[in-house]
């Protein structure tokens, strides 16, 4: 029996409007048509290629999309529809987001103080323990970002969330930067978490980090999910795989012999071939 | 961010008053304004404004739509050679002034080192002194006059624009493909007239007409304090100093007027100059 | 207090001084290079002979160098000693320290009030913005912005005083009375009008400027992730907002304080308010060489003082200035 569902987004589309050189309004899709459902107890990876708009599907469940930024479709939380209300009231409480890079964090404030954010004094001891966890000294508590190193940085973000004992979690990125030994160790605890009932989006260029962590792994391309597979599914030659650009991505990781499919007429590889809903193929007019 | 799909929401065949366009005709509609004020009171009959002693500080009419003054002057007429002048004087000064900017910037921004040291020196003394005392200082030793005024106004407005134009030189200077020229063996003066220049000289001419409003509102000033213009001109700060020694009187349409026109005059300047910046760079008209 | 801090202070410190200097240089050239003669602007109608014309020359070092007169004339400040006054009969240092007394009291309080409303009418704009709040404050910044101090203050005086009554018409203590008399209720009542007008005008940059600050602070990645947890606007603006406004709001306003003086000479002078801007006027329409460069210095270094308390508190309040850079988790 499957657990209860706690996100499920449909139909979502994210798209910008701006002005072009010769100040006239334009429009793009960032995210177009893309579901995905999240249920207690489970990590959903969702995998891409760097800038290929999956941080915003984080910034539109929180609703943090700039103002010039044009949504459509539903999301439901615990079959509650969120609206910008909803959601409001939801983020940091039922929702914690780990967001990508130390320009995350106010220039001016101590990080030891983010963190706990506005969660009052009970928070600090949580804060401490968290800093415990992820093996960084109290003192650093003092520090501002400027003074953080790349790993510091993300193992403050890291601890934002520990604070927050959230039923949800959506982690962009969480591990670059990170030594490896810390790195599965912030893996693990998603699984710990995930194991305790929470739900948890795990947004990452790296398929093979995925495959160690997560139950689903949702394919991004181009702004939307060509497909959603449980992990077992990657195995063996990917044959299980619906998609050509799932198969393609499996099969280039280093333990699968870093296959790259050829276009049989042109010879270019897969990495530059044209992907949609249906399939992929190569630009050169061969199918 | 690859294949993003562009759509152009208003195309070029699209409705007549696009933004772009409306864009255009504020600035051409505010150059022609300007431009009409300055000819017309460089070409008014004096009589328009002689004293008539038969008519002396009479109440705005519609004969007089600004009223008159204790010698019977139509104020009307006045305060548009005034304008007129403090065109002429503004757009000689700030020209000067823009130019002082131009050499000092480029020089600064491809010279660097100690030249920039001196230079940076240069900016921050103009801006140590006070400009409304170092206007009087200028204006004494040059004995004053309206040779005292452009030469006062010319010299204390040239320091924000050095620095807009250093950082602009810089940025292109540093830019790949410049680097990319300098590395095919093109000639300084190519890259300087190739790409240096066209970059460059949009933002001066926007900081040049933006420089405007100050000019005139320091030549005004100055004015009004005795040191600019001869008594006879007339120039908006005499007209606002005579005022004042009517003003007990009652006589409100005295200053008020004058005033006001000198108010829009500036702030067309300001409009100008802001819709050139968004015709230059079209990012600032998000908002 | 640590070296990157302490270094910091030492190189503003002695760049400001350098600038001082500079300033002093260029005020003391253009003064003596006015066309007018010194001794004939003394003695007015007085006629004298050559001889004793070349023996007021001569006290006044006039027939030496330029550069030795500069270097007497510093020698001489330096001591405390700046000369006489040719229009007041009285040492400047007198007549500077008398004068700069009434235009302190209005250009503190002008700064003061143009700086807090300034912020408070900032943050609101920035809050609202595009909304009709931020329209109001925007256009009525703009305006400000490019409008002639005189003017403003010609207005004021036209409302408040000719029409209304409410405040008298000029001057800083009631006339003909004995300056020990005066009470600061009637101090009080000369300096609103001259005070508004001068907060008025400089209110526009500091609004405009904290308004835009606070936008890129709302559309900042830090206060998205604070959004994200679940903070309100009123805690982004008090933990985040402020935080990050009051750097720049401070600095601006201390380095504002050049276009405060220029403000101040103006509505001095619309409202005879006899301070150190009115005086400035004077002191040029008479040639008063001494007391101009009097002026000069006072006013530069006015300014100097600001642009270094702006610095300083740049120093001390911003972490990456006091805390220098470095890792050490």
């Amino acid at each position: 029996m499957e657990n209860e569902v706690l996100l499920e987004v449909q139909h979502l589309s994210v798209g910008f409007e701006s002005y072009n050189a010769r100040v006239e309004k334009v429009f793009f899709n960032a995210i177009t048509d893309l579901n995905l459902t999240v249920r207690k107890g489970e990590i959903v990876a969702i995998v891409g290629s760097s800038g290929s708009g999956k941080s915003l599907l984080a910034h539109a469940v929180m609703n943090i999309l700039p103002d010039n930024a044009r949504t459509g479709g539903k999301m439901y939380y615990k079959g509650e529809l969120l609206t910008p209300e909803v959601m409001n009231r939801l983020r940091g409480r039922q929702i914690a987001f780990i967001p990508q890079s130390v320009a995350f964090l106010d220039p001016l404030m101590q990080v030891g103080d983010q963190v706990v954010g506005t969660l009052g004094e009970k928070a600090r001891a949580l804060q401490q323990k968290a800093f415990e966890h992820f093996g960084l000294k109290q003192s650093v508590a003092q520090l501002y970002p400027f003074q953080l190193s790349g790993g510091m940085a993300r193992r403050v973000l890291l601890s934002t969330s520990y604070v927050a004992e959230t039923e949800m979690i959506i982690a962009d990125e969480p591990t670059p930067g990170l030594d490896l030994k810390i790195a599965i160790e912030a893996l693990k605890d998603f699984r710990v978490q995930a194991d305790q009932g929470k739900g948890v989006i795990l947004i990452t260029h790296d398929i093979d980090l995925a495959l160690h962590v997560a139950d689903k792994i949702a394919i991004f391309y181009d702004g939307r999910v060509v497909e959603t597979a449980d992990t077992q599914t990657f195995r063996g030659d990917g044959q299980g795989l619906k998609h050509p650009y799932s198969r393609a991505l499996f099969n280039a990781l280093p333990q699968n012999g870093f296959n790259l499919q050829r276009c049989p007429k042109c010879g270019a590889t897969c990495a530059t071939w044209n992907v949609d809903e249906e399939g992929m193929r190569c630009g050169c007019g061969d199918s | 961010m690859a294949d993003m799909r562009l759509r152009t929401m208003e195309k070029a065949g699209g409705p007549f008053l696009n933004h772009r366009r409306k864009v255009l005709l504020i600035i051409i509609g505010g150059i022609v304004i300007l431009a009409g004020l300055c000819l017309w009171g460089l070409l008014m009959d004096p009589s328009r404004y002689a004293p008539n002693y038969g008519a002396r500080l009479l109440a705005p009419s519609f004969a007089h739509p600004f009223g008159t003054d204790n010698l019977g002057r139509d104020m009307f007429y006045r305060t548009i050679c005034g304008l007129s002048t403090s065109i002429q004087i503004g757009l000689l000064s700030a020209l000067v002034s823009s130019i002082i900017a131009l050499i000092l910037g480029s020089l600064s921004a491809v010279f660097g080192g100690k030249l920039d040291t001196v230079i940076g020196f240069l900016v921050d003394l103009c801006m140590g002194v006070p400009h409304l005392i170092l206007l009087i200082l200028i204006s004494i030793a040059v004995g004053g006059g309206a040779a005292g005024v452009i030469i006062g106004v010319a010299v204390t407005h040239w320091p924000s624009l050095t620095r807009v134009i250093r950082a602009e030189v810089m940025q292109v200077r540093s830019a790949q493909y410049v680097q990319v020229a300098r590395k095919l063996g093109m000639s300084n003066w190519h890259i300087a007239a190739k790409h240096i220049v066209p970059h460059v000289f949009p933002q001066y001419l926007v900081g040049l007409i933006l420089l405007f409003p100050h000019a005139i509102l320091h030549e005004a000033a100055i004015t009004f304090l005795g040191y600019g213009l001869p008594l006879d001109t007339p120039a908006v700060g005499i007209i606002l100093a005579e005022a004042m020694r009517h003003l007990a009187g009652g006589m409100w349409w005295l200053a008020f007027f004058p005033g006001i026109a000198l108010l829009c005059m500036t702030q067309l300047f300001d409009v100008v100059g802001d819709y050139l910046k968004i015709l230059i760079d079209p990012h600032s008209a998000r908002q | 207090m640590n070296k990157g801090l302490l270094k910091y202070l030492t190189t503003t410190v002695l760049r400001m001084v350098l600038l001082l200097i500079a300033a002093t240089m260029l005020s003391f050239f253009l003064v003596h290079n006015a066309p007018m003669d010194p001794v004939d602007a003394f003695l007015g109608e007085v006629t004298v002979s050559e001889e004793q014309r070349a023996q007021i020359a001569e006290r006044w070092g006039l027939n030496k160098s330029p550069a030795e007169q500069y270097l007497i004339w510093l020698g001489n400040t330096l001591r405390g000693d700046m000369g006489e006054s040719r229009t007041y009969h009285e040492p400047v240092t007198k007549v500077l320290g008398e004068r700069f007394r009434a235009s302190l009291l209005l250009m503190g309080t002008a700064w003061i009030l143009s700086g807090v409303l300034g912020v408070i009418l900032g943050i609101v704009a920035g809050m609202y913005k595009g909304r009709w709040p931020d329209r109001i404050i925007k256009t009525f910044s703009l305006i400000l912005a490019s409008s002639p101090v005189f003017w403003i203050g010609l207005l004021v005086l036209m409302v408040f005083a000719v029409e209304l009554q409410w405040f008298p018409l000029g001057l800083a203590v009631p006339i003909g009375k004995i300056e020990s008399e005066v009470t600061w209720a009637e101090r009080l009542h000369h300096l609103v009008l001259p005070a508004l007008t001068l907060s008025i005008t400089g209110i526009a940059n500091i609004v405009l400027h904290t308004r835009q600050k606070l936008i890129d602070v709302l559309e900042s990645e830090y206060v998205l992730f604070a959004k994200a947890r679940g903070e309100t606007l009123k805690q982004l603006i008090t933990r985040h907002g402020l935080r990050n406004i009051a750097l720049p709001a401070v600095t601006l306003q201390f380095a504002s304080i050049s276009e405060l003086f220029g403000g101040s000479v103006l509505a001095e002078r619309v409202f005879s308010y006899p301070g150190l801007g009115s005086t400035a006027v004077v002191a040029g329409m008479q040639a008063d060489a001494p007391l101009l460069l009097g002026i000069a210095l006072f006013s530069s270094l006015f300014v100097f003082f600001g642009n270094l308390t702006a610095n300083i508190l740049y120093g001390i309040i911003d972490p990456q200035i006091r805390e220098g850079g470095g890792i050490d988790g």
